[in-house]
């Protein structure tokens, strides 16, 4: 049996994002949704966490931080993009120093769509995310 | 014969009522802030679940650190229900952070490096006030046996409150509360990272967590030893104890380490140095 | 008594060899040989007479007493030989030589000073005492052998004066033997003196500005403590209910005329064993080469100190001279641990936790009950043998890397594995549970519980300074950087010897500590309290707690040899800016950048400037106070 799925832990990286995304991605741990429930907390330290959070697009400077981030995680591990900054660069993309979405550096398991991301569609990704892990595991 | 079974009782049993005290804790906190909270068997879960996940280390040194560790916090556990020595105790409480400390300190990592200075600090703010303790019961009970303090009749809380606030002040320390986490922190707190811990990965860090609940217990016992005759009281009074702590911990943002070390060391002296005169006088 | 005259007597024999014959080869098989020689007659001395309780001897041959007395004049004339150049305004040195030798020489030339009927003592104190200078003093020898070419070879502005160095130190050993053995306060005294001569010399060895002034400094401090004894002989002699100067007479007296002269003695070890306020000639000792400083705070020299106070300390048992004299120790352990901690020089640190260490000796001392001499013996056997371990590790690392500072070891295991392992016991031995110190600092607190809680707090407060600054100082040397380049192989098979050999004896004194206490520490606690029924360290489960803690600790280690499997390596966490280099993350304009950790030293609250002159200041009050109240 997986435990995975009983304390996803979560690293939030801000990519390029405009700060809404980020605002609700917290907004999941306040009272009114409290992720917690599900033993998720947010951890803020990637060796710990088991999922990667990404708002906001990549551009040139931090494309290596969200690979170093990635690979200092241990598995099983999923990545979350949160946004249409993080899935494909919103009306980001044509700027002169982003890359693109997240897929761009690191392979991403679930989009959540929104500009920006509702705390609702949040949670849904992260239970999916949930599924996910298990599978990761059993492999 | 009574000693062993002290002794397995606490491995036993130590970790799971830790567990389930940190589970309870959590929930306790959320209802103070107005969320649900997680299941009971949280903590279980978090553990476990670390244990499913790959070992990352930065060196092969670390994790056998931990697992010192744990051993020693196990073992310092054990002389307290085997009904040994009470400096003893201490001082294998001492190892085992000891241990910690020097498991941080071979990450040589920045944050981890940072933790352990800090848990030095904590250390050294905690120790005079374990020891003293120590020595309180050996005034009031005449006996560094902790086997003839629990046989003690009247609880000892009435000849030492002074130590026994004393205690109860670094005890936040000692279980990594607010507003005194400074070396690392628990669930949802963070600062400079994850401080200690931050190196920590999986199996590694599952036994960092699995210390913690030892390390909750057995200080929770030195609260109880004050209570020690009348044992379902004193068992009360413990988790009032740590429900007290958690009101602390969640109405305290956290200090810096200079009011840590100077508070803990001017409570230490004034409650448990004044307590102590007071008990060599009266004796 | 042959062997103890022969114990006394044979040091001289390679201290005038060495001192007259320049040659290297003949130097070093003279000291291996010696060495061993003294190591094994002390081994010897103490097999045949351990059980057999507390011996006198008289007169050795016929004229030792003339010719101690001979020879304290040429000491007196050698002093004031070495002042010649000094300058005029430092011209109250001789005079405090004049001033303690005049009346002393006059009193036993005119034949005033009672004649002591047994001059030379062995019981199991003097026992303990020789084993760790023949040993350990012994095995730094050996090592100064090794360490003194190559200190040579890095300053070549120092002239080289091997031969005399080193015969300086088998001088010590006849002064430290003398000390040990000798039951005449006029022979301590002179043996006393010598071994003044010898740190004068050590201190002074290199000749420049700084050690000259150093060692002048630890001469007059030194010779002031001296004084202690030129005044208790000349008492001693005056008044006629005492009548005697054998020191065990002395220390068995139950008159309270004899607390004056007590409290001198204790003065004068307390100055010798470097307490508050007379640490400053043991920190200016460090200008020396390290050997040096290995044997002034190991086995001899500040040991001499605290042996002397431990011999008074039955007389301070349950008086208030012995409370204050305790204070003065519990003080000295407090605010010396404190300085360490705020240190990042290694050295100093090392100097500071041995003042600190013999505080908490010389409060068991003035404590005096039973349980607080076997602390007090039991601390200076592990302290001994690990401070020697740890001085010769230091200066082993210094000759290797060229620095002291704690911080530039960080990583040291690393690139010099075998000698950070040497370094992790000796500290380890220092303050760690399960070894040494614990079982010493356990019987301190068990001894003390019914004492004065202000001592209590000195020791608890002391303690956790202690366990602060070792193990700020552990920790840093366990640091992975990986960096690999073994600095080690420079090392010479001499002090490899020596380094192993009190590694060894560290850990074999801890495993072995029930033995120690049973054969060497309570038959001498029976003899002078007779009533004494083995510690209660012995009376519970206490004994096997720590032996079982004591294989943890030992066996545990082992598992840092074993490969685990199944790990998967990974860089450290710097917040995701890391650059190929672990010791470097990129900076915010894009180009990497080095970071550095630093230990917290706490210097705002703990500085050696804020808390030396106080600490100075109070415990020259207390010493003051007491010598008055015991006069009046
Ligand atoms: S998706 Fe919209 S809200 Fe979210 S970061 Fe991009 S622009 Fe901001």
């Amino acid at each position: 049996m997986s435990f995975l799925k009983k304390s996803p832990w979560i690293i939030h990286y801000d990519g390029s994002s405009c700060n809404g995304c980020d605002i609700e991605v917290l907004a999941c741990l306040t009272p009114m949704y409290d992720v917690e429930r599900f033993g998720i907390i947010n951890i803020g330290n990637p060796k710990h966490a088991d999922v990667l959070i990404i708002t906001g697009a990549v551009n040139s400077q931090n494309a290596s931080v969200i690979k170093t981030i990635y690979h200092q995680m241990g598995d099983p591990k999923v990545v979350l993009a949160v946004g249409i900054c993080a899935a494909s660069g919103n009306f980001f993309r044509d700027c002169y120093n982003i890359k693109g979405g997240v897929d761009t550096v690191i392979p991403v398991d679930i989009y959540v769509p929104g500009c920006a991301a509702r705390p609702e569609a949040i949670i849904d990704g992260v239970v999916a995310v949930l599924k996910l892990l298990e599978e990761k595991t059993k492999k | 014969m009574k000693a062993l079974l002290g002794i397995f009782g606490f491995v036993i049993f130590a970790p799971l009522a830790g567990g389930i005290l940190c589970g309870l804790d959590r929930i306790v906190t959320a209802r103070m802030q107005g969320r649900y909270g997680p299941p009971v068997l949280q903590s279980f879960y978090d553990v476990l679940k670390l244990f499913q996940k790959q070992n990352l280390v930065v060196n092969r040194f670390h994790g056998y650190f931990l697992f010192c560790f744990l051993i020693f916090l196990i073992i310092s556990g054990s002389i307290l229900y085997a009904g040994d020595d009470f400096l003893m105790v201490v001082f294998a409480l001492t190892v085992a952070d000891m241990f910690l400390v020097m498991a941080a300190y071979s990450t040589n990592s920045p944050y981890s490096f940072i933790g352990a200075q800090r848990e030095l600090l904590q250390m050294l703010a905690v120790e005079p006030m374990l020891l003293i303790t120590g020595i309180g019961f050996y005034l009031a009970a005449g006996s560094f046996d902790i086997g003839h303090i629990v046989s003690v009749g009247k609880p000892l809380i009435f000849k030492m409150p002074g130590i026994f606030f004393g205690l109860v002040y670094v005890l936040t320390i000692k279980i990594r509360k607010s507003p005194f986490d400074l070396s690392t922190s628990h669930h949802a707190h963070q600062e400079i990272v994850k401080g200690l811990t931050t190196e920590f990965a999986g199996p590694t860090l599952a036994l960092v967590e699995i210390a913690h609940w030892y390390e909750t217990i057995l200080m929770l016992s030195f609260v109880f030893l004050f209570f020690a005759s009348q044992p379902v009281v004193g068992i009360l009074l413990a988790i009032l104890i740590y429900f007290i702590e958690i009101i602390i911990d969640n109405t305290n943002a956290r200090v810096k380490w200079q009011f840590t070390l100077k508070s803990s060391w001017i409570v230490t002296l004034l409650f448990g140095g004044i307590n102590l005169f007071i008990l060599y006088i009266l004796k | 008594m042959n062997l103890i005259m022969f114990l006394i007597l044979f040091p001289l024999i390679p201290a005038i060899i060495i001192r007259l014959i320049p040659s290297e080869r003949v130097r070093t098989s003279t000291v291996l040989i010696s060495v061993a020689i003294i190591a094994v007659a002390s081994i010897f001395l103490a097999f045949s007479s351990l059980q057999s309780g507390c011996q006198y001897f008289k007169l050795p041959f016929k004229n030792a007493g003339t010719l101690i007395t001979v020879a304290e004049i040429v000491l007196a004339v050698t002093f004031l030989f070495f002042c010649r150049r000094l300058p005029f305004r430092k011209m109250w040195i001789p005079v405090i030589i004049f001033i303690q030798y005049i009346p002393v020489q006059y009193f036993e030339l005119s034949g005033k000073v009672p004649v002591p009927v047994n001059y030379l003592i062995l019981d199991n104190l003097s026992i303990i005492m020789a084993l760790l200078i023949g040993i350990i003093g012994g095995l730094i020898t050996v090592y100064t052998v090794g360490y003194m070419p190559r200190y040579h070879k890095e300053h070549p502005e120092y002239k080289d004066r091997t031969s005399a160095f080193i015969s300086t130190i088998f001088l010590f050993f006849f002064a430290m033997f003398g000390i040990v053995f000798s039951n005449s306060l006029s022979w301590i005294y002179f043996f006393w003196e010598v071994t003044t001569l010898c740190s004068f010399i050590m201190i002074g060895y290199s000749r420049t500005d700084e050690a000259v002034d150093n060692s002048f400094r630890a001469l007059w401090m030194l010779l002031l403590g001296g004084m202690g004894f030129s005044v208790t002989i000349v008492y001693c002699s005056l008044n006629k209910s005492i009548g005697t100067i054998e020191l065990s007479q002395i220390t068995a007296m139950t008159n309270p005329m004899v607390m004056f002269p007590v409290v001198l003695l204790c003065f004068a070890g307390m100055n010798k064993a470097a307490q508050f306020p007379f640490s400053q000639w043991l920190l200016g000792a460090m200008v020396a080469p390290t050997p040096s400083s290995a044997l002034l705070h190991s086995s001899t020299m500040v040991k001499a100190g605290v042996y002397l106070c431990i011999r008074c300390a039955p007389v301070l048992h349950n008086t208030s001279s012995g409370t204050t004299i305790a204070l003065i120790g519990g003080i000295t352990f407090v605010v010396a641990s404190a300085i360490a901690a705020s240190l990042s020089h290694g050295k100093k640190v090392l100097a500071y936790s041995t003042i600190a260490n013999l505080g908490l000796i010389i409060l068991c001392a003035g404590v005096g009950s039973s349980l607080a001499i076997w602390a007090a013996l039991m601390l200076i056997i592990f302290h001994a043998v690990a401070k020697a371990l740890m001085f010769l590790c230091v200066g082993t690392v210094d000759q290797q890397t060229g620095s002291l500072d704690i911080e530039k070891m960080r990583g040291l295991i690393s690139t010099m594995p075998q000698l950070t392992l040497m370094i992790l016991i000796g500290i380890a031995g220092m303050f760690l549970a399960p070894f040494g110190m614990l079982i010493s600092k356990w019987a301190v607190l068990e001894a003390l519980a019914e004492k004065n809680p202000f001592l209590i707090l000195t020791v608890v407060f002391g303690g956790a300074l202690m366990m602060f600054f070792w193990g700020k100082w552990m920790g840093t040397l366990v640091a992975v950087t990986g960096k690999h380049m073994n600095k080690e192989k420079y090392t010479g098979i001499y002090e490899w010897a020596a380094l192993y050999s009190l590694t060894i004896l560290t850990i074999g004194t801890c495993v072995l500590f029930p033995l120690t206490a049973v054969y060497f520490i309570h038959p001498y606690i029976m003899t002078i309290y007779p009533g004494f029924i083995g510690d209660p360290l012995f009376h519970h489960d206490n004994i096997i707690m720590v032996l079982i803690m004591l294989g943890f600790a030992i066996f545990l280690p082992l598992g840092f040899l074993v490969h685990w499997e199944k790990l998967h390596y990974s860089v450290p966490d710097l917040g995701g800016a890391n650059v190929h280099d672990p010791e470097r993350f990129m900076g915010s304009m894009g180009e990497s950048r080095e970071w550095h950790l630093g230990n917290y030293y706490l210097n705002d609250i703990f500085n050696e400037q804020k808390l030396l002159l106080p600490a100075n200041i109070v415990t020259l009050l207390i010493i003051s106070i007491m010598i008055i109240a015991v006069i009046i």
